[in-house]
């Protein structure tokens, strides 16, 4: 398997990534704060893409920025964003909450650094050209299907939520 | 550092965690919050991506069952912000004190 993990092209979409993740968290009108959360999920589908998972790189485009982040739009012009200028942006702990966030830092980076010598150092051979295939084995297979149950449970899920968005949107709670 | 290996994917996908936590708990309009959660369901699914390079293809399932509750979580979450701006007319979180009594 020739690796497409070229460093160009991940340290670009890294780049990307956390530079606009960032742009989301500091802007003040959440209309910017959304585009920048778009420009944030498709880069990070472009290293889905170089992780070998085609499917999952076309789901989050589809589902988070086509669908999920549409949704926030249209909840951004049914309630008025013009008062948060006028407002502060942060809130009242924001000190101690950038203190936990770096305790929270320093975790992940001693798990990464004394994790790493864990990790096997030999690569599965992904499928390349039937990637949607698998996974849908994975999903329904007669002998493969591990995930069949947890799947009705996540199309339970999904429409208890949809009954649960419906009666809370409603005008009459 | 030439060579990129599932440790470089991992400390990105910790990154975009952290930015999303720091959204999440510095700031007041329940939008950027919920965008921010968005944003660390984004950042595990990189991280099981990660590791299904490293241990099979379950982990990309794994993605796709987060893909649904995230889908899940914003309309739920959005429903309950429209129906508090009814009630309150703010999308401040400061201000989401109802249950607090």
């Amino acid at each position: 398997m020739t690796p497409i993990a070229t460093p160009f092209f991940f340290y670009f979409l890294s780049f990307i990534a956390v530079f606009s993740a960032i742009v989301m968290v500091v802007k003040v009108n959440p209309v910017h704060s959304a585009l920048a959360l778009i420009v944030t999920l498709l880069s990070s589908a472009g290293l889905y893409l170089m992780l070998y998972a085609p499917f999952m790189a076309a789901v989050q485009i589809v589902l988070y920025a086509g669908g999920i982040l549409v949704m926030f739009l249209f909840v951004m012009m049914l309630v008025n964003i013009e008062q948060l200028y006028v407002e502060k942006m942060m809130n009242k702990q924001w000190i101690a909450a950038l203190a936990a966030t770096a305790v929270l830092a320093v975790l992940m980076l001693g798990a990464l650094i004394h994790g790493a010598k864990t990790l096997p150092q030999h690569i599965v051979n992904l499928p390349e050209n039937n990637n949607v295939q698998q996974i849908g084995l994975l999903l329904y297979g007669r002998n493969t299907g591990y995930y069949m149950f947890p799947f009705e449970i996540a199309s339970l899920l999904l429409l208890v939520a949809v009954v649960g968005a419906v009666v809370m949107a409603k005008k009459r709670v | 550092m030439l060579n990129i290996g599932i440790v470089h994917y991992l400390i990105v996908a910790a990154l975009l965690f952290l930015i999303g936590m720091v959204g999440v708990i510095t700031r007041r309009n329940v939008v950027i919050i919920f965008m921010s959660i968005e944003l660390m369901l984004s950042a595990v699914n990189l991280n099981l991506l990660a590791f299904s390079r490293l241990y099979g293809l379950h982990g990309q399932v794994f993605a796709i069952f987060i893909a649904a509750d995230a889908a899940a979580e914003a309309a739920v979450g959005l429903g309950i912000l429209i129906a508090f701006f009814r009630n309150r007319a703010t999308v401040n979180m400061d201000e989401v004190d109802l249950l607090k009594w």
